[in-house]
């Protein structure tokens, strides 16, 4: 396994020309405009998601039903939610290329990707939580299939994390952690499978989109709100990486490199006394 | 020698390690019983509520035992050069894998025996079909097994590992709690799911990890 492997493009993404030779920057002009564009973004979401859309009612015989301002809980769910499960099938993917392609490259955009998804799932867990005590008169509710198989993916994504984190060399540590995230995938299946066959049903909230149930510019707002919550993903995921490449370099040559200076530094000092 | 010849081999060498050191005889059964009667405790004592969660409670202690058994499992190749010595046995990774999951599969065996023992004894619970829970309870401990083992040799001698697998282990397993607790409460009376249907679920779970087991021991051996 070395870095330069054929076929994974590795000082493209790590180091693009605009950053090479700055140590420790994991900024280059793509992520500098894909962040501006993910922060204008954010400020046109607020408008939308908490003014511009109008709260949940509907009049029926005369009484005001719906979910009122619980809904714009949905903006940030939603997205939270398919963020998260993109992020841990990124995981799975990079996993699976770092088995079969032994590819350094992957291994750093898997773990990268599972740190951003378990912040995803925990946010998709809260705000679910949050929404489900109005309009479902309860924190958490065991009868709900998506939900249950989203906190034991959570929960997988820790201990995929925590593998992560063991000792060994770099290769080993990858070698490892592919196995654990590739198995997250087959884990999800099997977690969900099982869970809807004991819940029998679920309550969740079926796809509202698909229905056509609520007026174009809550769908709007929804489906805008899914694509910032992608771009802001992809954001985060290029600097994680970049931050993982530097670590790896630095774990590779930052002891070499500390002794020249050391050398370096005796040098002058010796010279320093003989003048 | 054959696939059968090495799985035996390496099954026979864990067990006389078992039979000799009786470590899930003497502490790991001691420990799941002790489980059962603090569940009891947790639950006042209610008679009603011990015989009708007395699935539940048993498996979720199998499961702890579990944690143990694997700890076990692995702590017996981690000394004295052992792993060294399977790789130079020349023996195939896959064998040495269904191996340690056969010797863990039977110590799960006489724990969940022993356990079985402890649920009728102490909730008083009745068994009104043998059939079904002979069947689902060799396909929930073949799971736990073939999974335990293959996140077990995953951690290997790691100082984190007695931290890290229940972390790793517990959530992957959840679908033999659920499908297990399912298939007891057919088999004891308690519930009115299909039985059946969720000793098939067991059976799938150990197939598919028995096979990411095969597949995956090999790296795993030559990593650690």
């Amino acid at each position: 396994m070395t870095i330069d492997s054929p076929g994974t493009n590795t000082e493209s993404m790590a180091m693009s020309a605009d950053t090479a030779g700055v140590a420790g920057v994991t900024r280059s002009r793509t992520t500098t405009i894909l962040g501006a564009v993910v922060l204008a973004g954010a400020a046109l979401w607020l408008f939308l998601a908490f003014g511009a859309t109008d709260p949940d009612v509907r009049i029926v015989d005369g009484n005001e039903i719906g979910q009122f301002d619980a809904v714009r809980l949905m903006y940030v769910h939603v997205p939270a939610a398919i963020t998260a499960y993109l992020a841990f099938f990124v995981t799975s993917v990079g996993s699976a290329m770092v088995l079969f392609k032994k590819s350094v490259w992957w291994d750093l955009v898997a773990g990268s990707s599972a740190e951003i998804g378990a912040v995803s799932a925990a946010l998709a867990l809260i705000t679910g939580s949050i929404w489900g005590k109005p309009i479902w008169n309860t924190w958490w509710e065991w009868g709900d299939v998506r939900l249950l198989t989203t906190l034991v993916l959570f929960m997988m994504s820790l201990g995929y994390l925590a593998v992560r984190r063991l000792e060994g060399t770099a290769e080993e540590r990858a070698k490892r952690s592919a196995i654990v995230g590739l198995l997250l995938i087959f884990n999800v299946i099997l977690v969900n499978r099982s869970v809807e066959w004991w819940a029998d049903s679920t309550i969740h909230q079926q796809s509202t989109i698909a229905d056509a149930k609520i007026e174009d510019l809550k769908a709007f707002t929804l489906y805008y709100s899914i694509l910032l919550g992608a771009a802001a993903y992809a954001w985060m995921l290029i600097h994680r990486f970049r931050l993982a490449w530097l670590e790896r370099q630095y774990d590779r040559f930052g002891i070499d490199d500390a002794i020249v200076r050391r050398r370096a530094e005796g040098h002058t000092h010796s010279e320093g006394i003989s003048s | 020698m054959t696939l059968f010849e090495e799985i035996a081999l390496i099954a026979g060498k864990d067990l006389r390690i078992e039979g000799r050191s009786k470590v899930a005889l003497n502490q790991i059964a001691p420990f799941a019983l002790l489980v059962i009667v603090l569940f009891g405790f947790a639950l006042d004592a209610d008679r009603v509520a011990l015989q009708t969660f007395a699935p539940g409670l048993y498996w979720m202690t199998v499961l702890l035992a579990s944690i143990l058994a694997v700890h076990r499992s692995v702590a017996v190749e981690a000394g004295e050069g052992a792993r060294e010595g399977l790789l130079l046995s020349g023996l195939r990774p896959a064998s040495v894998y269904l191996g340690k999951v056969v010797a863990l599969v039977a110590q799960l065996l006489i724990v969940a025996i022993v356990l079985l023992g402890g649920v009728l004894i102490f909730y008083s619970a009745s068994i009104s079909d043998p059939v079904l829970l002979v069947t689902s309870l060799l396909g929930a401990v073949l799971g736990v097994g073939a999974a335990g083992t293959l996140y077990g040799a995953l951690l290997g001698s790691q100082r984190a590992r007695e931290t890290v697998l229940p972390i790793l282990l517990l959530p992957v397993l959840a679908p033999v709690l659920i499908a297990a607790t399912r298939a007891f409460g057919d088999a004891m009376g308690t519930t009115t799911s299909d039985g059946w249907q969720w000793t098939q679920l067991l059976y799938a779970f150990a197939a598919i990890y028995c096979a990411f087991g095969v597949l995956s021991h090999g790296v795993l051996m030559e990593e650690n």
